[in-house]
């Protein structure tokens, strides 16, 4: 097929509409939706609201939730490890705080737990992949926060509680949104590259159901700078961390609160006993389990360990039922479907159009009512695009950016998406980008209080892998601050849990057994095992001829 | 090398192109990156793939083509396969970052050569710009660095992955990356300084001036919240 800029030529007469009615549409305001046909579109199009993608938990103190069928998978599966295989009698580390996940939320706890008193020796950072393979540092968008003198916390807290559908916990939202221009200070005093207008104010965008700017950013690559930031000064405070090395399994003690955990070098294939006074869980999301069958956002590792091990402890965790699926995902190039189109994009002017050219749908609804927009346009009208794979989405007009706000627009605000389409001959400047919803953010998980406990002695949680701050639906924006917020509240928890005289007492892995007994009376007809650790990517044809050595003869 | 073996059925619906993974050749399809394509050919990645979207530089990967001399890398996840590639990715980057307080320094030069101070070797060869995946002018802000024009420096480095490729290929051993990262810091630090409205409202909430508010709020039943929900204004945004 000619490719011309980037696109096949079919594709190119589709574009020529949206060039065709651009200056038409440079003025024109489609309304959004209210309440009422938010939650009709919702409940026709969007996966949340489909029993099909969901079924029940059959075990545990969550029994009866209705989630995601590969969540269920991942609670209903047998220990990857066998608990009789580990000698807790030998501790490797021992250490009053264990952080688990170095993703923002974990360094973020971290360097509070270290800034609140706790000496660096009594404080370790243990990882999956490297220090910062995490999805903060893809988040491209922006952070929010209430500091501009005509927005305030409490406009803040409607927007996210509203977005959320009035279901988030809201002592949570209380304390994101009290905290968040904190949190910008912070940063600003670490020297983190905000974008600033001339005047020196902080530049503010809007976001999806925002009713205020107040979406500070650094060009798109707003988590990065924010995590190369924060890793810069888990170095300089000399914090010991160990990458390549997830948990496996928490450890409890013969009172049920958890003591440590069970970390396992995925490199050298040894397990290593770590003891903790205070294990905060930081392991982030599920994107990586394609919830529904979605092309995800996320990074490798984000597989929802951390929520199957706490729930084997007997955490509560909450909002599972709800996943975030990214409005504006790449639908082409294939190399690249599913990647994350930030939501800055639209933020910046940029239009939802149809195959005529013509707008679908307000560009800055909340996410899951813009997801379902777009959703509704590919499988019950005939007004999407489809690429030469059949993939099916709308368009994106980029270009309508610099029409609004001048040229260099993109090159200064969008450079990441600017670089990662040019890559494939695709010029956002000059053309659309074709887009389609893709899975980006789990809304629940653990449940915890704002200071971080969660409902087990002991164990803390922050970030995504935690529920209640988003309600059923996450806003752009409220997820760089979550992970800032509650990590450093839980750094600071976990500091007041230093200076406590308490101990650990003996270490075990009761729960885990308790655990096989329970799954063992559901009789599985799929034997599965969990955490997943990292997806399963290889080839069919590689996979069919997979076998296991004996290792012990080799 | 050792030759690929011929194209099986299943393989022929789809174009196919022939790479050599650390000399190995396997036929995979035309249209996956390098990253999916090591992937199809049976490797489970650890090391070598992070954020799988071109943000966190786990991908760094170094190639040639057949019958060119040329040295190419890219970020294994953002680059289609070409026929004939030779590649191997970078599992680790030996470049230690130095330790710093960035509260004790001020932007300019002799901060910069205090902890880098290999960067006054440079021999403006220009290597670690032709390898940067991100077309980042490496060069021009080590030397930006050099001078002391942090600002410049910052702005220049600004889209770093921090891959490292850059140190691996610098004959002069500067460190490219962690240099860009300490000129950031200070910039952010020292010269984008934070506005007042920032320091007032961080004061006012300390204060307690939300407080009531919050707990007011917090007392609304449902029906009541979903109405301040649906009442509220937009002022910076055009509604229809």
């Amino acid at each position: 097929m000619a490719m011309i800029r980037g696109y096949p030529e079919n594709m190119r007469k589709s574009i020529e509409n949206v060039n065709k009615t651009r200056s038409k549409r440079l003025d024109q305001i489609i309304p959004d939706l209210t309440l009422a046909e938010r939650k009709e579109v919702l409940d026709g199009f969007h996966p949340d609201y489909n029993p099909k993608f969901k079924r029940n938990i059959t075990w545990g103190q969550n029994k009866g939730d209705n989630v995601p069928n590969e969540v269920v998978d991942v609670l209903e599966a047998y220990p990857m490890v066998n608990p009789d295989d580990i000698d807790l009698s030998q501790i490797d580390f021992d250490v009053n705080v264990l952080i688990v996940g170095a993703g923002g939320a974990g360094t973020s706890a971290a360097l509070w737990s270290k800034y609140a008193g706790v000496p660096k020796e009594e404080i370790l950072l243990a990882t999956k992949l490297r220090l910062g393979d995490c999805n903060t540092v893809m988040a491209q968008g922006g952070i929010q926060a209430a500091d501009r003198p005509d927005d305030s916390p409490i406009i803040h807290y409607l927007d996210a509680i509203g977005g959320g559908h009035f279901e988030n916990n809201p002592k949570l939202v209380n304390a994101l949104v009290a905290d968040g221009p904190k949190i910008i200070k912070w940063h600003k005093d670490l020297g983190m590259m905000y974008d600033c207008n001339e005047d020196g104010s902080l530049v503010q965008n809007p976001g999806g159901g925002t009713s205020r700017n107040r979406m500070h950013c650094a060009k798109d690559y707003t988590g990065m700078e924010i995590f190369r930031t924060l890793k810069d000064e888990i170095i300089n405070l000399e914090i010991p961390y160990l990458e390549f090395s997830p948990a496996v399994e928490l450890i409890t003690d013969e009172t049920g609160r958890v003591a440590g955990t069970v970390l396992y070098n995925i490199e050298t294939k040894q397990y290593f006993v770590v003891r903790a006074k205070t294990t905060i869980l930081t392991t982030g999301g599920f994107g990586r389990l394609h919830v529904a069958g979605f092309p995800t956002t996320n990074h490798y590792g984000a597989t929802m360990d951390g929520v199957v091990m706490a729930y084997r402890a007997g955490a509560k965790l909450r909002d599972l039922d709800a996943t975030q699926f990214h409005p504006t995902g790449a639908a082409f190039p294939e190399q690249i479907v599913g990647l994350l189109i930030t939501e800055k994009v639209r933020s910046l002017g940029g239009q939802v159009l149809g195959k005529d050219g013509e707008q679908l749908c307000y560009p800055l609804e909340p996410r899951d009512v813009e997801a379902s927009s777009i959703i509704k346009c590919c499988t019950s009208t005939d007004n999407y695009i489809e690429t030469p794979t059949q993939m099916r989405g709308v368009w994106l007009d980029s270009p309508l950016i610099e029409e609004i706000k001048g040229k260099g627009t993109i090159l200064n605000n969008l450079s990441a998406m600017y670089r990662m389409m040019n890559r494939f001959d695709i010029d956002i400047t000059e053309d659309p980008i074709l887009v389609y919803p893709t899975l980006h953010y789990q809304n629940g998980g653990i449940e915890h209080d704002e200071n971080c406990y969660t409902s087990i002695k002991g164990l803390l949680a922050a970030g995504e892998i935690s529920g209640g701050v988003h309600g059923k639906n996450r806003l752009m924006g409220n997820s760089l601050l979550e992970i800032n917020v509650f990590g450093r509240r839980a750094g600071m928890t976990a500091a007041k849990e230093f200076r406590k005289k308490s101990t650990v007492g003996k270490l075990s892995l009761t729960h885990v057994h308790k655990s096989i007994k329970a799954l063992d009376a559901l009789n599985l007809k799929d034997k599965r095992y969990s955490p997943t650790i990292l997806p399963e990517y290889r080839s069919d044809a590689v996979r069919a001829r997979l076998v296991q050595l004996y290792e012990e003869s080799l | 090398m050792a030759k690929a073996k011929p194209k099986t059925k299943t393989e022929n619906s789809t174009p196919m192109v022939k790479i050599f993974i650390m000399g190995a050749a396997h036929e995979v399809p035309a249209s996956l990156t390098i990253m999916k394509a090591i992937e199809y050919a049976g490797f489970k990645i650890t090391r070598g793939s992070g954020c799988r979207a071109g943000f966190c530089g786990a991908c760094g990967t170094i190639y040639r083509k057949e019958g060119d001399y040329r040295i190419y890398a890219a970020l294994a996840c953002q680059t289609q396969v070409e026929d004939g590639m030779v590649l191997t990715q970078l599992p680790f980057v030996p470049a230690p970052k130095a330790r710093y307080n960035v509260d004790e320094l001020q932007p300019n030069a002799s901060a910069m050569l205090k902890y880098y101070p290999e960067v006054a070797r440079c021999l403006s060869c220009n290597a670690c710009s032709k390898v940067c995946p991100q077309e980042i002018k490496v060069m021009d802000y080590v030397q930006y660095s050099l001078q002391g024009q942090i600002k410049k420096a910052a702005d220049e480095s600004f889209d770093c992955v921090q891959c490292g490729l850059c140190a691996i290929r610098c004959p002069a051993e500067i460190p490219q990356y962690h240099v860009g990262m300490l000129a950031r810091r200070l910039h952010g630090k020292y010269n984008l300084k934070a506005p007042e409205n920032l320091e007032h409202r961080v004061k006012e909430i300390e204060d307690g001036v939300y407080t009531e508010a919050f707990s007011e709020l917090m007392k609304l039943s449902k029906a009541d919240l979903k109405k301040r929900y649906t009442e509220r204004d937009f002022i910076d945004q055009k509604k229809a």
